[in-house]
Parts: C-alpha cells; sequence; structure tokens
C-alpha cells in the first residue's frame, strides 16, 4: 500500500442502543479507491461521514494526512477543507448559481480571487460537462447534472481525499452513467476516494479494493476481483447472492 | 373636519410614525438576526442566553417597556439619550424600546426560515470548510429570511402598528396627537376614521409588498 492518507483505528459509535460503528480499522492510502458496501443499516454511510466528522465518534481515532480530527471550530473547518464530500441528495446551494456554488469555497475558505476562481469553475464545469448551465440555478437541473456539479463544487477545493456518500441512489437509472463516469475518470487520475455505493460495476472497474460491512463491523476486505468471484464469509456470500442474481 | 386638517399638524405626526418604524424595523432587524443566530449556534451558553432574550421580551407588554425606558432607565439609572431635549430623549428610547421588543418576534421568525432549509444544506457548506459563521451568512440565513418573508412582514406590519404605544411617554406621533385632538374637539368618529385610514395607507401596501416578496423570492428547490 502507498503512503497511508486517513487512519481510522477502533473507531466506534452508538446512536442511542445502536451500535452502528464496532471497533473500525481501516487504512486508505494516497492515491487508493476504497468503495464501502453492505446492507442497509450496515454503518457504511455513518462510516462515509464520520471521516469529516458530520457524525461524530465516541472511543477510537481517525487522522487524515497525519492529523487528528479536531472536535469543533476553526481547526475542523481547516480539515474539512481538505476533505472533498459528494452527498446522496447532492446538496447544491439551492439560492446560489452553479457557478457560484463552485467557487464559494475557494472564495471564502481559500481566499481565492473570485476571478481565479471563476476561471477554475468554468473549468470544472466543462470537465464534468454542464459548464453551459453555470448561470443557472441548482433546481433547473437534472439529478445527474447536480451530482455532476456537486462533484466539480468539491474538486474546486483541490481535496486530498473525497468521500461519496452513496453518490448515485437518488439519480434515475439514465443518469447514474453520466456520474460514474466522472468518478471512474477520477479514480484514473489517482485522487484518492472513499466510495459508498451499491454500484458493483463501478466497484469492479475503478476500486483498488473492496471493503464489505455488516452490522457496524467490517466484515471483510479484498480487491474487488477477488471479492466478487470469491468472497469468504457467509454474510458477505449471503449479501452478493440476494443481489447479484438479478 | 378641515378645521382640524388645517389646525393640527397630522402629516407632521405620521412623519414621526414613519420615523420611529424606519428605525426600529432596521433595529429589530439586525438585533432579531442576531438573537437567532445565538438560538441556532452550537454554543449552549449563547443558545440559553438567545431564549432567554425571546421569553423575556416576548412575553412583556410593551407599554411597560416605553414607561420603563423613561421612569427607569432615564430617571432613575440617568440613562439619558438626548439631554438636550426630554422630547428628543423619549423618541430615542421609543425607537430603543420598539427594537428590542420586536428583535424576539424578528428571532422567532428568522428561526422558523431555518427550518424550511433542509439539513443537507447546512452539512455541505461545513463539509467544505466553511465555519459556523461563514455557513450562516453565505449559506443558512440568505435562505432563511427568504423562507421567512411573509412572517416577517406580519411582524413588521404589527410594529408599524405598534409605533402607537410610545405616545404613553409623550413622543408626538400620530396616535398621541389623535388624542390631543379629540380631547380638544368634537366629532370624536371623525377623527378616529381619519387615524385608522392613515394606519392603512401606511400598512396595506406593505402587506401587500411582502405577499408579492414571498412569491417572487421564494427558494426554488
Amino acid at each position: 500500500m502507498t503512503e497511508p492518507l486517513v487512519v481510522l483505528k477502533d473507531v466506534n459509535k452508538h446512536f442511542g442502543d445502536l451500535h452502528v460503528l464496532r471497533d473500525i480499522n481501516l487504512t486508505i492510502g494516497k492515491g487508493e479507491v476504497v468503495v464501502v458496501i453492505g446492507p442497509s443499516g450496515s454503518g457504511k454511510s455513518t462510516l462515509c461521514r464520520t471521516i469529516n466528522r458530520l457524525e461524530t465518534f465516541e472511543s477510537g481515532s481517525i487522522t487524515i494526512d497525519g492529523n487528528a480530527l479536531p472536535e469543533e471550530g476553526k481547526d475542523l473547518a481547516r480539515l474539512r477543507a481538505d476533505v472533498g464530500m459528494v452527498f446522496q441528495s447532492f446538496n447544491l446551494f439551492a439560492h446560489k448559481t452553479i457557478l457560484d456554488n463552485v467557487t464559494l469555497g475557494p472564495v471564502k475558505v481559500r481566499k481565492a480571487s473570485k476571478s481565479a476562481a471563476e476561471k477554475r469553475g468554468m473549468e470544472l464545469l466543462e470537465r464534468v460537462g454542464v459548464a453551459q448551465q453555470a448561470n443557472k440555478f441548482p433546481a433547473q437541473l437534472s439529478g445527474g447534472q447536480q451530482q455532476r456539479v456537486a462533484i466539480a463544487r468539491s474538486l474546486a477545493m483541490e481535496p486530498k481525499v473525497m468521500l461519496f456518500d452513496e453518490p448515485t441512489s437518488a439519480l434515475d437509472p439514465e443518469m447514474i452513467n453520466e456520474v460514474l463516469d466522472v468518478m471512474v475518470g477520477l479514480a484514473r487520475e489517482g485522487m484518492t476516494m472513499v466510495v459508498v455505493t451499491h454500484e458493483m460495476g463501478f466497484a469492479r472497474k475503478a476500486a483498488n479494493r473492496v471493503v464489505f460491512m455488516a452490522d457496524g463491523q467490517i466484515v471483510e476486505e479484498n480487491e474487488p476481483e477477488g471479492f466478487f468471484t470469491a468472497p469468504r464469509s457467509e454474510r458477505a456470500k449471503d449479501f452478493l447472492g440476494k443481489i447479484l442474481t438479478h | 373636519m378641515g378645521d382640524i386638517l388645517s389646525k393640527y399638524d397630522i402629516l407632521g405626526a405620521f412623519g414621526l410614525t414613519v420615523y420611529l418604524a424606519v428605525f426600529s424595523a432596521i433595529g429589530s432587524l439586525v438585533l432579531g438576526t442576531l438573537v437567532a443566530v445565538m438560538r441556532v449556534s452550537p454554543v449552549s451558553v449563547l443558545r440559553l442566553l438567545g431564549t432567554w432574550y425571546v421569553n423575556i421580551f416576548r412575553n412583556t407588554p410593551l407599554t411597560l417597556l416605553m414607561v420603563f425606558s423613561v421612569l427607569g432607565m432615564t430617571y432613575i439609572l440617568g440613562l439619558n439619550l438626548d439631554p438636550s431635549d426630554i422630547k428628543g430623549n423619549a423618541t430615542r428610547w421609543a425607537i430603543v424600546m420598539l427594537s428590542i421588543y420586536h428583535a424576539a418576534f424578528v428571532c422567532e421568525a428568522l428561526r422558523s426560515g431555518v427550518n424550511t432549509v433542509p439539513a443537507g444544506q447546512a452539512e455541505a457548506a461545513r463539509a467544505m470548510g466553511l465555519t459556523f459563521g461563514q455557513s450562516m451568512r453565505h449559506v443558512l440565513l440568505p435562505q432563511a429570511f427568504r423562507g421567512a418573508i411573509a412572517p416577517l412582514g406580519s411582524t413588521l406590519i404589527a410594529l408599524v402598528k405598534n409605533t402607537t404605544v410610545a405616545a404613553v411617554i409623550g413622543v408626538a406621533e400620530a396616535a398621541n396627537l389623535m388624542a390631543v385632538i379629540i380631547e380638544n374637539e368634537t366629532g370624536a368618529l371623525a377623527v378616529f376614521v381619519i387615524f385608522a385610514v392613515g394606519f392603512v395607507i401606511l400598512t396595506l401596501p406593505l402587506g401587500l409588498l411582502f405577499t408579492s416578496m414571498s412569491r417572487r423570492l421564494a427558494v426554488k428547490r
């Protein structure tokens, strides 16, 4: 493995009585693409959200590029700026134009000049194929377009690692591929990515490693081919049996 | 009737009503926004202070605040806002008290506006590294204001009418003049109508304006 970038050590978290993360140990190397899969309620989204502390955790430690996650406040904000996040429900800022969505972070957090941020923003929108929509508002775009803008918005911050929390789950089937294509492109360019998804095709095509979670635990980790063709645990066999038969 | 209109400066009195309303509106919007930010902040002490503010001032009669400003703040505590002019002091205190009182309502209107903003908007703002203040200013408050325009409109209309309470501390605004005219002249009913129409002229356009703004500025999701 390359130099470790994100390291989770013995992370535990409860939602009330529910033990959602149990002793999670996971190391993600620079440039690695890790796909997290598992049945719903297995804690995979929570895991993803814990990495940039959108969810708190009770014990254990998480470090990003050698720095432990700060509790709250300005230090945490600074660290989050280096961790891109793409949500299931896009979460583009509804009152801002597409271009303003992409430039807000660079201007306010990175203190880039407006003109430089707009130039870079247009390049990124061009790259994800929505440059013609730059002056529209999010509600005027299709789901697939919105999600591609959300990816461009994350990229504008030049993050060290990007988290994808079920990026295609809220999309109509015909729009899933346009988003996955952008993500595969990113993976090929060496972006470090943690992707929570149900898209097994993406996992096979782009992942370096598949992490299978169930009941808050990491049950199995393997490279994609090995995992899909010869899962070791009963839980994974059962899960794959249910989703791959159709 | 024409007699009354020529003898008394009704327009001037309504001018003072407008003066009170404009400055109190600005004051209450600024103060109310601050209190609303406190009430949604992650710091529990600030949240508690904000809650206290709203509970104290929303539940105190405005008349009492007005009387307290002159009898309590000015005479007992010696806080005179315009030592050269007793009327000026009352007018300034009226603006302060109207602002403080309506800030509680502005805060609650804004908080209901914050609730119209989906949680994902704040999460996206935080995830990109904006601080609490930045995500408030650039993401949450602009959307909260748009979602709160209708209740903010009601609050500001109430504020215009509540300026009449300043009459109890001798501020010569419309209601004060009305009391003077009724004292001195006959035909009280006509006088009532004149002043009622005056207030309708002030508040009705305000209501129409806010209704159209709430439609035009609504955030499309």
